[in-house]
């Protein structure tokens, strides 16, 4: 076991699935030859030859357009998009196409692809490099959606979603890649080699889609977060004291509700956070879901910490990124609720 | 600075509309058997002219003519000619069962029966159509079975596709007819997803997309056409021009480009246009195509240059957009007329065998309609249940779909 960045991580999920299974094919926009602009598929085109890994024209409804013809004739893409950001010209191809092939069809055709793509903000990427689109897809039934939050997990989910047999849009949160961030931009970055998560196990293994982990465990109050939210949540729960009990939900659709079930009905509070904008993001149905499940636990009104109502902006990224301060504010409003 | 007066916003007019006299004047269309057959290796750019062209092979006296004829035996034109009717009185019964509340919607494809049904045939097992919802005679052609694609419109209890999928939308693998979406333009780069698939898989089957004249607008057209011409992908690239996008005459799609076929010039994909109410022509221009992509020789793309007979659909009236006799005046004819009349030229059909093969063939559709409606129509009998409404999304019904499902009842 070796430690790793969450970027080795993801490349070692592709090669190991490449290695076992020659239907694993990899492309995208500059994934071929240079390996990818975050490196994230360096050396497999090298090693897997140019038929299976190889560099797309920029065109992410042709790319994932193509990705549900292979999967059609029986291979197993998993593409990259090259920031969440540019995924809008192949959303129609995720959602009327790849989402709904399988029940369209009865079956008779299936839509095994795994779509990745760098999510999120805290790296002054403006609006074109720092969305968090993850509701336009849990709100797409036929889809699975992943956010992992760590070298390990980033492994384990991503060779569990390509070989899974429905599509999975994979979410990497960009600012996760070189090591956990907890929102203290002015801090100097902690890089994986100093945390447990960046010890990722060799060779193939998998973290199953649907499961979620208990990153604190705590009594006061729970906190559902997923990707670079689950650190500034504990940086939060640190800083205010407050014992927490941090849920990394690791995968939105499916859900693991139980978990989410089991906590809040111990703790009595919940905190709901995300970086995506607040209306209608997925916060909205994980504060409903608690409401409709653990009504009668709840001592306080769920609270919801989420990016502000605009785009996300260049020069105020740091009042618009939910850090730890405003995660704080509400667990300490939860407790004196 | 030149005065150059003020802007004009140009928006394209067909030539005629309702109350008009029909105007087929400005297309010009070649005399059958003067386009020459290239070699398959040829240099797409030595055949641009072919993107302007119409290929032809039947000649108004009914013979087949020029170096594109010759490729079918009379037995294989007899069946073809059995294929295309067959088409014709399936749609016919089931515009008539939509009429009659017994499904909800249909699209036929009168005028057009040649393109699919012809093509069908230059195909080999284990190639894979991405049609739109007007090939069925892909299906047909291929020995689909009626009653199934009757199940599938009435969306019973014996649908293959359980009820999901509006009527026409049809499925199967095994018949190489990929799932049509009813989106459009989406199949087209799928179409050369699976190509590459094939090219990636060292297999020897390839691909053909379909798509019609007002669809090729859709950005997905561009995508399809950068790939196939990158990866020179084993596909056919098909595009039905049957000159009505609903109400949208051809002109708003193509713009200032020629021709559709034209389109694929500046990707470097050789471009053919043919005559797509003559069997002979499109299925001589399909083989053509099919056994380039097979000798990695690339992508192909067909303009099938037809007309929409009828209505865009079920709810769809064409008298409120184009002359009413319009369809009469089409320079190219009707498929099923030019092939019988080139059949009893060749001496192997007759005015008489016709009229029995057409009684035939209408008494074979009505019988599967009753074997089909034994299993239910939309309104009325089994139906899919509403337990099938939850199944199928994944593989492994996920908690929230189980929780949703019992919350239904089921």
């Amino acid at each position: 076991m070796a430690r790793k960045t969450m970027i080795e991580a993801i490349r070692d999920a592709m090669d190991v699935s490449m290695g076992r299974d020659e239907r694993v094919i990899v492309f995208g926009e500059d994934v071929g030859f240079f390996g990818g602009v975050f490196r994230c598929t360096a050396g497999l085109q090298a090693k897997y030859g140019k038929s299976r890994c190889f560099d797309a024209p920029i065109n992410e409804s042709g790319i994932v357009g193509a990705a549900i013809g292979m999967a059609a004739y029986g291979l197993r893409p998993c593409v990259e998009v090259q920031f969440a950001d540019y995924v809008y010209p192949g959303y129609d191809q995720i959602v009327s196409e790849a989402a709904r092939l399988r029940y369209r069809s009865n079956g008779d055709f299936t839509c095994p692809i795994v779509v990745r793509m760098p999510s999120g903000g805290g790296i002054f990427g403006g609006q074109t490099h720092s969305q968090s689109p993850e509701a336009l897809f849990t709100h797409v039934s036929g889809l699975k959606v992943v956010v992992p939050s760590n070298p390990r997990d980033a492994k384990g989910l991503l060779i569990a979603a390509i070989e899974d047999p429905d599509p999975v849009i994979f979410f990497e949160p960009k600012r996760l890649y070189n090591g956990p961030f907890d929102g203290h931009h002015e801090r100097p970055v902690t890089p994986w080699s100093k945390h447990e998560l960046g010890e990722v196990p060799d060779g193939h293994y998998s973290v199953p889609l649907g499961k979620a982990a208990i990153r604190r465990e705590g009594s006061d109050v729970t906190v559902l977060a997923y990707g670079t939210m689950v650190y500034v949540a504990e940086a939060a729960a640190a800083e205010t004291g407050i014992d927490a009990e941090i849920i990394d939900l690791r995968t939105l659709l499916p859900l693991d509700l139980d978990a989410i079930v089991a906590s809040v009905s111990k703790t009595g509070r919940c905190v709901v956070v995300h970086e995506a904008t607040q209306t209608s993001g997925f916060g909205a149905e994980l504060a409903t879901l608690v409401q409709e499940n653990c009504f009668y636990h709840l001592e306080t009104p769920i609270a919801r910490v989420a990016g502000w109502d605009t785009p996300y902006p260049h020069a105020q990224e740091w009042d618009y990124f939910p850090g730890p301060a405003r995660v704080g504010r509400a667990l300490i409003e939860t407790m004196e609720a | 600075m030149t005065d150059t007066g003020m802007l004009r916003f140009h928006v394209p007019e067909p030539e005629v509309r309702p109350g008009g006299a029909p105007d087929f004047s400005n297309v010009p269309i070649p005399r059958a058997g003067s386009v020459p057959r290239p070699e398959i290796d040829v240099d797409p750019r030595e055949i641009r002219d072919l993107a302007f062209s119409i290929i032809r092979v039947l000649n108004r006296a009914g013979e087949a003519v020029g170096p594109w004829a010759g490729l079918l035996s009379d037995e294989e034109l007899l069946e073809g000619l059995r294929h295309m009717m067959t088409l014709r009185a399936f749609d016919a019964r089931m515009q008539m069962a939509q009429r009659q509340g017994k499904t909800s919607f249909y699209m036929q494809h009168l005028g057009e029966e040649a393109v699919s049904c012809a093509f069908r045939k230059a195909l080999a097992p284990g190639d894979m159509n991405f049609p739109t919802y007007r090939q069925a005679g892909l299906l047909i052609a291929g020995g689909y079975p009626m009653v199934t694609m009757m199940n599938q419109i009435y969306s019973n209890e014996a649908d293959p596709l359980k009820g999901r999928q509006l009527p026409i939308m049809y499925s199967s693998k095994e018949h190489g007819f990929f799932s049509i979406s009813g989106n459009l333009a989406t199949q087209y780069i799928q179409a050369v997803g699976w190509a590459m698939a094939s090219a990636i898989s060292s297999d020897s089957r390839i691909a053909a997309a379909w798509i019609g004249d007002g669809s090729t607008a859709e950005s997905d057209f561009h995508a399809a056409l950068v790939f196939a011409s990158t990866y020179k992908a084993p596909v056919v690239l098909n595009v039905v021009n049957n000159q009505w996008a609903i109400s949208t005459f051809q002109g708003i799609a193509r713009g200032g480009s020629g021709t559709f076929a034209a389109r694929g010039l500046g990707f470097g994909i050789p471009a053919l246009r043919v005559d797509g109410n003559d069997y002979l022509a499109v299925h001589a221009v399909a083989k053509w195509a099919i056994e380039r992509a097979r000798r990695n020789l690339g992508p192909t793309l067909i303009e099938h240059v037809t007309y929409r007979a009828g209505a865009h659909s079920t709810s769809d009236d064409p008298s409120a957009y184009r002359p009413k006799a319009e369809s009469d005046a089409w320079p190219l004819g009707d498929p099923v007329i030019r092939l019988k009349n080139h059949l009893i030229r060749l001496g192997v059909w007759s005015e008489e065998r016709h009229a029995q093969a057409e009684a035939e063939i209408l008494d074979t559709v009505i019988a599967a309609q009753k074997q089909a409606e034994e299993h239910g129509t939309l309104h009325s009998g089994n139906k899919p249940s509403t337990r099938d409404m939850f199944e199928g999304v994944y593989e492994q019904m996920p908690p929230h779909l189980r929780r949703q499902r019992q919350q239904a009842g089921v």
